[in-house]
């Protein structure tokens, strides 16, 4: 139920489309099923050179072939389109086309078009174009800088490009906070549409910031892994005790929320239903968690709440989990939060697989946890070799786990101290 | 066809995605080739960087069609 707190009669909003590009390949089927196999998406960088810099791992989306799952963009964006976008909106608009074709919803009225909006957002948007101008001016060239440079820079321009494309005519916004952006912009789109300003919804999140400006400044910020270069799969280890520094991804996803009255009227597939919405600011550090997470806690505790849903309604918890210290922060916040029902969930980070997608990656888990929930299977956290310490809490070391599976509880937090959880459950 | 009009051709193509047989001298880069004022503002500093020379914002405004921008190419070449 979500914006319980408005005072209006919230109306209810469900999950009709998917759409998901990742390390792990292209499409929502592709990553899945391999993240459930217990493969990694994470390799050594490859489309610069990094060994100048401390970190050379990441995950980079495979190009190739649409069939093996791999990026092919020109069958994505024509090809005179391309220049006119960052990375991170060939990736969005990827992820979008997916998720609109999944839902089958094609307004045939302007009523219908002005009612379908678009939220996609981006941590950082186009880094690399931004990188590229700069070079362009620091060698007296000001005046030669491309027409398209700003457009393709703006993070917003995914929400622009999918408008553009498919003619949808309602709210068209981007959220912006960090890593917590893709459940920022799921979360913010479902109220709109609880709220009445939408009945459909495009939202999610994408990031391409694997470029040397990028690994650079985190670098700066030593908030990436660098002791495992030689090793790149098993970089990013989430509450392991050897640890070291998130692994950054790149890629998008994004769902097509629509009112359940909506949906079911079309006769919609529907994956499931967006329960409660939770945020919070920590108002303590511009990169560092406050102690015990507590930001973190009031987030998953506002989602609770404006789901009207207890601790014990809910099986799995796609965590943060970056593969940083703070991944011990959040455990505490957990186990906090669950009290004695805490021994009978799983959590686990996906981010062991596919890295960290800063923007996308709330958006790109959301999905996962779905997924978790429609097929009953929490998936893996690779690499917890050893616990850095225990915990009543299964943490799905290695391998995914068949259980039953009600609601899921996805968390995303983000610099600057900015929190925001997503609780799912399966088709009404 | 001259050099410069082979040229022209070849970035109108590059550029804005088009089959070469629709860059005929009359076709308008907006009404025949899909252009958006964008794409035209990115052509004319295609130009200027594939032939060396400066085209004004107002000499710019004129030139509309594949046939406007070869001849005012070739006049500035001739000068």
């Amino acid at each position: 139920m979500i914006g319980a707190l408005a005072g209006a009669t919230p109306r209810r909003v469900v999950v009709t489309g998917l759409g998901m590009v990742s390390p792990l390949g292209v499409g929502v089927d592709t990553t899945w099923s391999r993240l459930i196999a217990g493969q990694s998406g994470i390799g050594s960088i490859k489309c610069f050179d990094a060994s100048d810099l401390p970190a050379q791992v990441a995950g980079e989306v495979p190009e190739g072939p649409t069939d093996e799952g791999k990026l092919t963009l020109a069958e994505w964006v024509p090809v005179k389109d391309q220049k006119k976008m960052d990375r991170f909106i060939h990736l969005g608009m990827v992820a979008a086309i997916q998720a609109v074709t999944d839902s089958g919803w094609v307004p045939e009225t302007e009523e219908d078009r002005c009612a379908t909006g678009v939220m996609i957002g981006s941590g950082i948007g186009g880094l690399q174009t931004i990188y590229e101008a700069s070079l362009t001016v620091s060698s007296g060239r000001a005046r030669r800088l491309s027409p398209f440079f700003i457009p393709s820079a703006l993070i917003n321009l995914i929400s622009g490009h999918v408008s553009i494309r498919y003619g949808f005519k309602g709210p068209n916004h981007s959220a912006v906070t960090a890593c917590a952006t893709g459940v920022h912009a799921i979360g913010d789109a479902a109220r709109l549409i609880a709220l009445g300003d939408a009945n459909v919804m495009v939202a999610g999140g994408a990031e391409a910031a694997v470029c040397e400006l990028g690994i650079g400044g985190f670098c700066a910020a030593r908030a990436l892994s660098t002791e495992f270069n030689a090793t790149p799969e098993r970089a990013s280890r989430p509450w392991d005790r050897d640890r070291d520094g998130f692994v950054m991804g790149e890629g998008a996803g994004v769902v097509v929320l629509e009112e359940y009255e909506h949906a079911k009227r079309r006769g919609a597939k529907i994956y499931g239903e967006i329960v409660g919405y939770g945020m919070s600011g920590d108002a303590h550090h511009i990169t560092a968690p406050a102690e015990g997470h507590e930001g973190a806690f009031r987030a998953m505790k506002n989602a609770l709440r404006d789901g009207g849903v207890d601790v014990s309604d809910i099986d799995y918890v796609n965590a943060h989990g970056t593969s940083t210290m703070a991944d011990d922060l959040e455990l505490d916040a957990v186990e906090r939060l669950f009290g004695d029902h805490g021994s009978k969930i799983a959590m686990s980070s996906t981010k062991s697989a596919i890295g960290h997608l800063l923007g996308a990656a709330g958006a790109v888990e959301a999905i996962f946890s779905m997924l978790a929930i429609r097929d009953n299977v929490a998936p893996p956290t690779l690499n917890l070799d050893n616990p850095a310490r225990e915990s009543r809490i299964d943490r799905v070391a290695h391998e995914a786990q068949r259980r039953p599976i009600r609601m899921a509880l996805s968390n995303s937090f983000g610099f600057g101290g900015t929190n925001a959880c997503l609780i799912v459950r399966g088709a009404p | 066809m001259s050099e410069i009009a082979d040229k022209v051709k070849k970035i109108v193509v590059e550029h804005l995605g088009v089959e070469e047989s629709k860059v005929t001298p009359d076709a308008s880069f907006i009404d025949d080739l899909g252009a958006d004022s964008l794409d035209t503002v990115e052509l004319v500093m295609a130009f200027e960087e594939a032939f060396s020379v400066e085209i004004p914002e107002d000499a710019a405004e004129k030139i509309s069609t594949v046939k406007d921008a070869i001849d005012y190419i070739e006049k500035q070449k001739a000068a």
